[in-house]
Formats: C-alpha cells, structure tokens, sequence
C-alpha cells in the first residue's frame, strides 16, 4: 500500500460494464474565430453553403452506418443533425448575417450558433439542455470544412484504450472501432445525455459527469473504468487491477449468459411454459421492459398519471398515455391496474379526510366507488386505448363480491356509452382483479366464475396478512413471503381460478424473488410480473427447474412451520438438483 | 385569413427532439406559415431550432399559428401533434 499512487475519481456509471486499458484524453480546443470584415457576400456565402453540402454528405454517410448497425432509433441523433443543416433559423440566418453585418462565413457560423447553444443550455428541461451539444457537433461539422482541418479520427486509434473526453459528440461515440475502445469517460453529461445513450446502445462501458479532474489524466495512463459503481482508478495497485480483472471476467461471463435468454420464451427444462412480464409506474420504464425481453406488462399502475399536478388528468390525456403504452408493446398483453391512491398515497389537489388506519381505509377501488366520476373517466380513457394493443384490466383491492360487481357494471356500463357515441373501444377485453385483500385470497372461488384473472398482489397481500405494516421497520420481521400461511393462501387462490380455467398472476415483490420462484412454478402460477431487472436472472432459473419435480416438492413445502424451514428446503432440494 | 389555437402540452417529457422533429416534419409539408407562441415568444413552427427553443414542458400552453393555403388542414393536423405522446 506505502507505494500505492493510485487516484480514485467518480462520476455517474451512465452504461454498465468494467473496462481496464490505457487511457487516451482527447482534448479538443475549442475554436473561436475572429470577427473579420469581409465585402464579398457571396463568395463567403458560397464557402459556406460548400462546407453545409460537404457536413450534409458526410452526416448522411455517419446515419447510414448507424441505421445499419444500431437501428432506426440511434439513426435518428442523425437525422436529426441533417435536419439542423436544414433549418431556416440557422443556415439562412447565418447566410442572411453574412451579408447583412458584411462579416466572414466562419464568424457568421459562430455567432448564429453559440446564440442557440446558449439558449439550449440555459433551458430547465435536461432533454433541451443536451441538444446544445448537437447544434456544438453540427456547427464544429461545418466549422472543420470551412477552415479545412479534418476531423478527429477515432478511427485510427489501434491498441486497447478508454476514452476521455470532455463531452464525446454522439457521432463520435457511433464511430467508435469498439474493437479497441473499451470504455468511455466524459468530463460532462449525465445519464441522459446523448453520448450517454448511445454508450449504452453500442454497450460500451462509460462514466459521465465524472468532473474537470478526469481531464487531466495523461495518455498512457493505466486506468480501471467501474461503470456499475461510477469509479474510475487511475495507476490502480496490483491488488486493485486482480481484483477487477476478475469482476471484469465474471460480469462479461454472466451478461452473455442472460442476453442469450432475452427473446426466449420461460420453459421449465421439462417444457412447462409461464410467462414473464414486467411492472412499470412511469412511462420511462418502458425501454427497460423491451430491453429485458418482457413478455408482457403485468402491472401498469396508472397512479404516476395523477401525480405532481394541480389537477385530475382529463380523459384523452390518460388515452394518450395508455395507447402510447399499448403501441409500444406491440400486441404483447398489458396489464392496467385502475387508480390505486387515498390511505397513504395523497393527491394534494384532492381533499381526502385524514384516516387513522389509511391502509385500512378509503383506497384503491374503495376510493374509486365512492367517487364514480373520476372512475369513469379512467375507465373510458381505458377502454378507447384497448383498440391499440392487447389490453387488460384490473381492479385493485377487491375484498368482496359486490364490489366486483360494481366495479365491472361500471365499466360494461360505460362501454356501452362510448358505443352509443359512436367511438371505437377495445373488441375483447379481459377484466380481472387483484388479490390483496386475505378475505378475497380464502374466497376466490367465489370470484373465479366471473373474472377472467386474478393477479397477486403479494406486497399488501402479505402485509394484510400478517397485520404487519410494511413501513413500519420493527415489524418487517413479519414481511414473510415464504412463510407457509402465504403459501397455502397463493395455492387456494390458483386451484380456484384453475377448476374455472382462469389465469393467475403475481405482481409483487415476490414475482421476481428468486428464492420464491420454485415455489410458485411448483404450485402452478401462470403469469410473474415482476421490476424488468429481474426478468433475465428468473428466466434463467426457471429454465433449470423440472415442473414434475417442484410440484411434490411444494406439497411438501407446504406442511413447514417457518418460512426459513421453507427457505431451507428449497435450497437442499436446489443443491441435489445439481 | 389567420386561424389559431392554444393546445396543452401532454407528452411527460415536453416537447423535445423527437416531437419537435414529427411537428416539423409535418409542418413543412403545409404551404402556410406556421408559428408557435409560448410565453410571450413566437417562432417559426418549420424550424427545429425554433421550437425546441421555446422549451415547452409538460403542461405548457403553446399557441400555433397558421396563416395561409392549406391553414385550416394545418391547424388540425399540427394540433394533434401538440396534444401526442412521443417517446
């Protein structure tokens, strides 16, 4: 350790992965040019309409490439920039400036565009900020050919290396030879900004925002780039360089494995087939749901919809967000879960009474019947969405018959409105409804005649069962998944949807815990909804497992007395299956 | 004849790239002019650039303008736009 001068620095991990190789910093000086008095307009208007022609073929190249290797959506950056070169605010202002202020094609370019990178950079709205950068990259493009210097070649680095730069431009970071660039870090950027994007499309290692410090850093020198946890060692210690050169190994080994699994469909090794789909509560969720090869959304909890805002979100507002959801998922099912808010979960332009048990209080579907009118106005935002996809419905926090009931008239009911309007709403829709609630849990055959589903939720399932508050940490001892109550309460509610023929799924936590899963394969759950990270790892372990062997299994799962009984059991029975 | 009509901005994101891009893509294709007014500033609604710069958010009220042949087709089909969800 007494020799040890290694430097440690930290930024945002911005795509995942551990890059260790020498460090090449490309400092690139920024180019000012001097204001110069030029009379002939329309020799300097010429150069620069010359050098835009040569950005426009060079980016049109640069797009092409980029559609070929990474697909319409990184092509676009591109599309994008060739747009720029096109817009009347820039190009014929600065065409108009040349002549107009009798000035050079360069400063003209300088002036118009740094006007606009200002703008963009003092703009609140992160995604505005970062298009600052692409007006900086284009405008350098025809910069470069107006005073002919060629562009930095990324290409023609050749030994292993990891880049720093201030902020890499996203065409430079398409162009990468990923043969030999290893890692990126920028000085600037954060984890959406373009280059951090498109790091992550080309799946490259890459920190951003890692500060001034990082360019400071000489070429040459051994660096190690930590991009799960936002580290960069620069000189790293042999200890150091060990240690990381087999995480390096193990995460490179453990990322092939489960992208191999990403378009597979989940089967037991003896050809028993579920399904895998994910939770989302916001529509930035979706990318990671596609990423992570979810076969459906089990979970749309729409509650993000009526947050931060001053008032309800209006009917086609809502129908916007659900299609947009629908047309993402491209047919796949999904999974709508009816406003779940009041007890704990406040609206503050809502005046809700103050509860002293809110989790046993007015919410959810409670909520929702007591105050139809902004009910039916999801509902409708629900049913005219179903058109685009394959959409289903649930309702939360079912506890007894009737209140199904109304709440499925309520719906039926409001269809037939829609219908009579004339507006188109989805043909076929399945409507289920959650178990969270013990009393629905003991009698779901009572339900199973009349939905199509059931979905478990297991989180306030648990949490109602046990009469433990989640939040309450001196009592999360009693948050049990496994413990066999919970397990013979799951088994009743699948028996009683199997004699009908209906489909069962899970939406909590328990989904995608992997310590669960055999269980549940065991007692024969159809649909696991589940965060999308988990999606991959459960894919996996449901591919080792043998449905004709975890089914006696849970039986005798099942006569426990303690969920670490159970968790024990599990874990024999896995170490004799390999 | 001049038509106009203020529309709320939906998408969660505001109106950033790729909107910008599909309101200007569409907005070209109309004869008419076209702008955008938002916070007391207006700009050409065939420009990228001048869009974007009105930094519209979630929630923002925006103005478009469309003055010319082809304004009432504008007017509809650029509204639309307005009121999208986009990724």
């Amino acid at each position: 350790m007494t020799q040890d001068n290694s430097m440690q620095m930290k930024g945002i991990a911005a795509s995942p992965g551990y890059a260790i190789a020498r460090a090449v910093v490309l400092k690139k000086e920024a180019y000012i040019p001097e204001r110069r008095v030029e009379m002939h307009s329309s020799k300097e208007q010429e150069r620069l309409r010359v050098a835009v022609s040569l950005a426009k073929e060079e980016l049109e190249t640069i797009r092409q490439s980029t559609l070929e290797r990474l697909g319409k959506s990184k092509a676009e950056i591109f599309e994008g920039h060739l747009m720029l070169l096109e817009d009347p605010e820039l190009i014929d202002v600065i065409i108009e400036n040349i002549e107009q202020q009798q000035i050079d094609a360069e400063y003209a370019l300088y002036e118009v565009s740094q006007m606009f990178i200002d703008t963009f950079l003092s703009m609140d709205n992160e995604l505005l900020q970062a298009r600052a950068v692409d007006i900086s990259d284009v405008a350098t493009r025809i910069m470069n050919h107006l005073r002919g210097v060629v562009h930095t070649d990324l290409a023609s680095i050749t030994e292993e290396c990891v880049i720093i730069a201030r902020d890499l431009t996203p065409s430079e970071t398409a162009c990468l030879n990923l043969k030999v660039v290893k890692g990126i870090i920028n000085e600037i950027g954060s984890r959406t900004s373009h280059s951090a994007i498109m790091s992550r499309s080309i799946e490259i290692p890459a920190i951003v925002g890692a500060g001034e410090g990082v360019m400071s850093v000489s070429t040459g020198s051994t660096i190690i780039l930590d991009a799960i946890q936002g580290i960069i060692i620069i000189h790293p210690s042999g200890e150091q360089l060990a240690e990381y050169e087999e995480k390096h190994r193990l995460y490179e080994l453990r990322r092939e494995e489960l992208s191999k699994l990403k378009n597979l469909p989940t089967r037991t090794l003896d050809g028993h087939q579920v399904e895998l789909a994910a939770n989302i509560g916001k529509l930035e969720d979706l990318q990671k749901v596609l990423d992570n090869g979810a076969e459906g959304i089990g979970l749309f909890r729409t509650e993000f919809l009526y947050m931060d805002r001053s008032g309800f979100p209006s009917e086609d507002e809502q129908f916007s967000i659900y299609k947009h959801v629908l047309e993402k998922m491209d047919g796949k099912p999904v999974v709508i879960r009816t406003l779940d808010i009041g007890g704990d979960k406040e609206l503050s332009y809502m005046d809700l009474p103050k509860e002293s048990n809110p989790f046993l209080g007015q919410r959810a579907l409670r909520l929702c019947l007591a105050r139809e009118d902004l009910f039916r106005t999801q509902l409708r935002a629900i049913l005219r969405a179903g058109v685009y996809g394959n959409l289903k419905i649930m309702f939360p926090m079912i506890a007894v018959l009737d209140e199904w009931r109304k709440a499925k008239s309520l719906l039926l009911e409001e269809k037939e409105l829609l219908q009579a309007q004339g507006i188109q709403t989805a043909e076929k829709l399945e409507i289920g409804m959650m178990v969270e609630v013990p009393a629905a849990a003991l009698s779901a055959d009572i339900f199973a005649s009349e939905v199509d589903f059931f979905s478990i939720g297991t989180n306030d399932l648990i949490q109602y069962m046990m009469a433990a508050d989640r939040m309450n940490e001196s009592v999360s001892y009693l948050y049990q998944p496994c413990h066999p109550s919970i397990l013979r309460l799951i088994r009743i509610v699948i028996e009683a949807a199997n004699t009908e023929g209906k489909w069962v799924g899970m939406c909590g936590e328990m989904a995608g815990d992997l310590q669960a899963i055999p269980l549940l394969i065991g007692l024969g759950l159809h649909e696991f909804s589940m965060s999308a990270g988990s999606i991959l790892p459960a894919r996996e372990l449901i591919g080792q497992l043998n449905y004709t062997e975890v089914t006696p299994m849970v039986e005798q799962v099942l006569k426990l007395r303690t969920q670490d009984e159970v968790y024990q059991y599990v874990r024999d029975y896995r170490e004799k299956e390999e | 004849m001049m038509m106009k009509q203020t529309y709320t901005i939906v998408n969660p994101q505001g109106f950033h790239v790729r909107p910008t891009k599909v309101f200007v893509d569409k907005a070209i294709t109309y004869p008419c002019d076209v702008f955008l007014i938002s916070k007391n500033r207006r700009m050409n609604g065939k420009s990228s650039l001048g869009v974007m710069s009105l930094g519209l958010k979630k929630s923002d009220e925006v103005t478009l303008e469309v003055n010319g042949e082809l304004e009432e087709e504008a007017l509809a089909g650029l509204g639309e736009v307005l009121v999208s969800i986009h990724d």
